[in-house]
C-alpha cells in the first residue's frame, strides 16, 4: 500500500514536471474540417482571454461633420486628406495623436512645428503623411486581404510612436565570412538581432528578408506524381516552413486553420482563409517595398535596425496573435476619411468574396477577383536568401 | 521456488573472470588479458568488464569518429562565438548544415558545407569499420554474422540519407544535417517538400515494422520473463526439448490470438522485423525526388488517397486568378 502511494505521488510529480514544460491545460478543440482530417484549431481559454484582453480597438474619436470647407482650402501643405473637410481633418489628427504619439508626448507637437503646421522639417510629420497614403491605399486596394474590416494607424501603432511588432533585416551572426562555425541563417536560438527565434525553433530566422521583402518563392511542392522538373530544395522548405511558423504564430492559430495537413499545396482542400493569407503575404510585401523601403533616408538613424535598414512589417505587425486584428472588430468602419480619397473616383475591386473569406460560414463560392494595383513587389536588393533553385511553371509564391 | 534456481535472479555470483576463447589476432593489436567487475553493471548485465578487443578497424573506427565529433561539435562552439554557456544553452539547436543547393555535388569553401562533407566522411568510414569489425568478431568467433547483417540495414538507411540519395539527385544539399533540432527540422521539411511522407509505402511499411519491432520484443520478453519459473529462460534447452514453460507460453498465445511463434522462430521474427525497418525506410527515401515528387498526388493516382467531403467552399489558388499579384 505505500509502494502504491509513493508511486503515486511520483507520477503525480513526474506529470506536474511534463506538463510544466508546456502549456497548462485546458486546451480546448474546435473541428474546422471533415471528421478524421484532424482539421483542428486548439485553443486555451485562459491564453485567449490575455490575447483579447490585448486586443481591444482603440480610442475613437466622434463623427465629424463632413460638409464644411475643405481642410485643403483652409490649411496650407495639405497633399493626402485634401478631400476632407476641416472637421473630418481634425478627428483624423486628433486621432493620430491618440494612436501614434508617444505616451508622454500625446500632441501635436510630436509630429508638427508648432510655430507652423505645415512645416515638413520634423521626419514624423513626413513618415505620418506617407503613413496616411498606405492605409488609404490598403483600405481601397487590399479589399481582398482586409475584406470591410478595414485598417487604421492603431491596428499597428496601438498608441506607440513605432508599432510594438516590426522587423529588421537580420544582420547575421557575425560568421558568415568566418572559416568555422556559419550558421547558414539558421540553428540558433537567438537570432543575429538577439531575439528568440520564430516558434522557438532552430529553423531560418529571417524569413522576411526573402518572402516578405524579396520574392523569393514560397511553393515547394510539385504539381505531378512523378518528378517533372521541381528542383526546390529542402533548404528552401525550410524556409517556407519558417515563414508558415511566424504566421501561425502572428494569428495564433494552427497550420490547419488555412490547410489540410495532408497535402499542405493543395488549394481543393485548404479552407478559404489561405486565399486571404496568400494576399496578406503580398499586401505585407508591397507595403514594405512601397512604403517602407523609401522611408529609409527619412528615419533618423536611431530609428533604423543593425544593418540601416527601416522598421517594416510582417503579418505579427497588424495581428498581434489574434486570427484577425482585435478578433475582427472594424475600427475602420468608423474613419470613413480613412477610407481612400472621397473627392477621386476610385475603381473599387469586387470586394464580394474577399469580405466572404473573412468568415468560412458565408463563405462563396466566387472567386476574389481583387486586383491590387500594388501588384509588383520590387525585388528586394538586399535579399540575401535567395535560393538557387529554378522555379517549375505556375510555381511562383 | 528459491530465487537462485532461476536464471533471471538479482544475485550476483563472484568468479574468477572468463577469459573467452583462445583469441590469437594477426596483427600489432593484441586483445587485452585484464578484467574487472561493476556490482551495477552487475544489476542490468553481466558484471564483467574486459578484456578488449580492438583491433585495427576498431582503433581507425575510434579514431574517425572522433574526427567527424569534433568536426561537428567545434563547429557549434564557432557558431557561438566559442561561448561555451551559450554552447549548452543552445546544444539542442546547434548544427552543422551540408552545402547550399547552388554548389550541387562540387566541393564547397570549408564553412559553406566543407566541414559538413568532411564530417560526413569521417563518420561513414567510422561506421563502415565498425561493421567490418562485428563481422570479423563473429566470424573469429565462429559465430553467425546476424548481428553485421541487421547493423548494415542501419547503414544502408544513413548511407541512402546522406549520400546515394544526395548524389543520385546531385546535390549535398539534399543530404541531413548534423545537429539535434536541425535533422528534426531536416525530416519535417523533406516531407514537405516531397507531398507528404506519410503516402510513401515504403515509409508506412518502416513503420510497421519499427512499431513491430517493439511489439514483438515485448511480447517475447514479456513471455521468457512470464515462464521463467517454470524454467522458460533456458531457451535454447526448450526449444530443443519442449517443456512445459515452452507448452504453456506457446498456449497463452494461441489462447490470446490462436497462433504463436516458437522458442526458436521468434529470433526470426524479431531479426527480420528489426533489419526491414531500416530497409524498407532507406528504399523510401531513395525514392523520393528520384522517382517520386509528390507522394500525396501519388497516391490520389493509384487511389490510394481517399477524397473527403469538404465542409467549407475552398476558393481557386490566387495565383491563378487573372491578374493576380505574384
Amino acid at each position: 500500500m505505500r509502494n502504491i502511494i509513493r508511486n503515486g505521488a511520483a507520477l503525480i510529480a513526474a506529470i506536474g514536471l511534463l506538463t510544466a514544460c508546456g502549456e497548462r491545460p485546458p486546451i480546448k478543440t474546435e473541428q474546422l474540417g471533415y471528421r478524421g482530417t484532424g482539421m483542428e484549431q486548439n485553443v486555451n481559454p485562459r491564453i485567449m482571454a490575455e490575447l483579447v484582453a490585448a486586443n481591444q480597438a482603440g480610442p475613437v474619436q466622434p463623427a465629424a461633420d463632413g460638409s464644411g470647407p475643405l481642410a485643403s482650402e483652409v490649411y496650407q501643405n495639405v497633399q493626402v486628406l485634401k478631400d476632407l473637410s476641416v472637421g473630418e481633418f481634425t478627428r483624423v489628427m486628433l486621432s493620430m495623436v491618440d494612436w501614434v504619439a508617444p505616451a508622454d508626448e500625446k500632441n501635436c507637437t510630436y509630429c508638427h512645428n508648432n510655430e507652423n503646421y505645415a512645416d515638413e522639417s520634423k521626419y514624423q510629420y513626413q513618415v505620418a503623411r506617407r503613413m496616411l497614403q498606405m492605409t488609404r491605399d490598403i483600405n481601397s486596394n487590399w479589399k481582398s486581404h482586409v475584406a470591410a474590416t478595414g485598417v487604421t494607424c492603431h491596428t499597428c501603432h496601438r498608441g506607440q510612436p513605432v508599432p510594438p511588432y516590426v522587423w529588421y533585416v537580420d544582420p547575421g551572426s557575425g560568421r558568415e565570412n568566418a572559416f568555422v562555425g556559419t550558421r547558414a541563417g539558421q540553428n540558433s536560438a537567438v537570432t543575429g538581432l538577439g531575439i528568440t527565434t520564430i516558434g522557438h525553433s532552430s529553423l531560418p530566422y529571417d524569413p522576411y528578408s526573402p518572402f516578405l521583402l524579396g520574392d523569393m518563392p514560397i511553393r515547394v511542392n510539385g504539381p505531378t506524381a512523378l518528378p517533372t522538373g521541381n528542383r526546390s530544395s529542402i533548404q528552401q522548405a525550410e524556409w517556407t516552413y519558417s515563414l508558415m511558423v511566424h504566421m501561425s504564430d502572428s494569428l495564433g492559430v494552427n497550420c490547419t486553420y488555412c490547410h489540410n495537413s495532408r497535402a499542405w499545396a493543395s488549394w481543393e482542400e485548404s479552407r478559404p482563409q489561405r486565399s486571404t493569407a496568400w494576399y496578406g503575404i503580398r499586401m505585407a510585401r508591397a507595403l514594405n517595398n512601397e512604403y517602407m523601403v523609401p522611408l529609409t533616408d527619412t528615419f533618423p538613424q536611431h530609428r533604423l535596425g543593425p544593418t540601416g535598414d527601416v522598421a517594416k512589417v510582417n503579418c505579427q505587425t497588424c495581428h498581434q496573435g489574434a486570427n484577425k486584428p482585435y478578433y475582427g472588430a472594424s475600427m475602420a468602419k468608423d474613419y470613413p476619411e480613412l477610407q481612400g480619397a472621397k473627392a477621386l473616383p476610385v475603381a473599387v475591386p469586387t470586394d464580394a468574396a474577399a469580405g466572404a473569406v473573412t468568415d468560412a460560414a458565408a463563405a462563396t463560392a466566387s472567386a476574389p477577383t481583387a486586383t491590387p494595383d500594388a501588384a509588383a513587389p520590387a525585388a528586394a536588393a538586399g535579399a540575401p536568401m535567395a535560393r538557387a533553385a529554378s522555379v517549375r511553371p505556375g510555381a511562383a509564391g | 521456488m528459491a530465487e537462485y534456481q532461476n536464471l533471471f535472479t538479482r544475485v550476483q555470483v563472484e568468479a574468477p573472470h572468463y577469459p573467452g576463447v583462445p583469441h590469437d589476432p594477426p596483427g600489432i593489436w593484441k586483445r587485452g588479458v585484464k578484467a574487472s567487475a561493476s556490482y551495477w553493471l552487475g544489476r542490468i548485465g553481466d558484471a564483467q568488464i574486459g578484456p578488449f578487443y580492438l583491433g585495427t578497424t576498431g582503433v581507425l573506427s575510434i579514431l574517425f569518429f572522433i574526427i567527424a565529433f569534433e568536426i561537428i561539435g567545434l563547429n557549434m562552439l564557432a557558431s557561438v562565438n566559442w561561448n561555451p554557456l551559450q554552447f549548452i544553452r543552445q546544444l539542442f539547436w546547434l548544427a552543422l548544415e551540408p552545402p547550399a543547393p547552388e554548389y550541387g555535388l562540387r566541393l564547397p569553401p570549408l564553412a559553406h558545407g566543407g566541414w559538413w562533407l568532411m564530417a560526413g566522411f569521417f563518420l561513414t568510414a567510422s561506421v563502415i569499420l565498425w561493421w567490418f569489425r562485428t563481422y570479423m568478431l563473429a566470424r573469429r568467433l565462429k559465430l553467425g554474422t546476424h548481428t553485421a547483417w541487421a547493423f548494415a540495414s542501419a547503414i544502408w538507411l544513413f548511407l541512402v540519407l546522406g549520400f546515394i540519395r544526395p548524389v543520385l539527385m546531385g546535390s549535398w544539399s539534399e543530404a541531413v544535417p548534423f545537429g539535434i533540432f536541425a535533422h528534426l527540422d531536416w525530416t519535417a521539411a523533406f516531407s514537405l517538400r516531397y507531398g507528404n511522407l506519410l503516402y510513401n509505402p515504403f515509409h508506412a511499411l518502416s513503420i510497421v515494422f519499427l512499431y513491430g519491432s517493439v511489439l514483438l520484443f515485448a511480447m517475447h520478453a514479456g513471455t521468457i520473463m512470464a515462464v521463467s519459473r517454470f524454467g522458460g529462460e533456458r531457451e535454447v534447452e526448450q526449444s530443443l526439448d519442449r517443456g512445459t514453460a515452452a507448452e504453456r507460453a506457446a498456449l497463452f498465445w494461441r489462447w490470446t490470438m490462436g497462433f504463436n511463434a516458437t522458442m526458436e522462430s521468434v529470433h526470426r521474427w524479431a531479426w527480420w522485423f528489426a533489419v526491414l525497418c531500416t530497409l524498407t525506410g532507406g528504399i523510401g527515401i531513395l525514392l523520393t525526388g528520384t522517382v517520386v515528387d509528390n507522394w500525396y498526388l501519388w497516391a490520389v493516382k493509384h487511389g490510394v488517397a481517399p477524397a473527403y467531403p469538404t465542409t467549407f467552399q475552398p476558393l481557386p489558388d490566387p495565383a491563378t486568378l487573372p491578374g493576380a499579384p505574384q
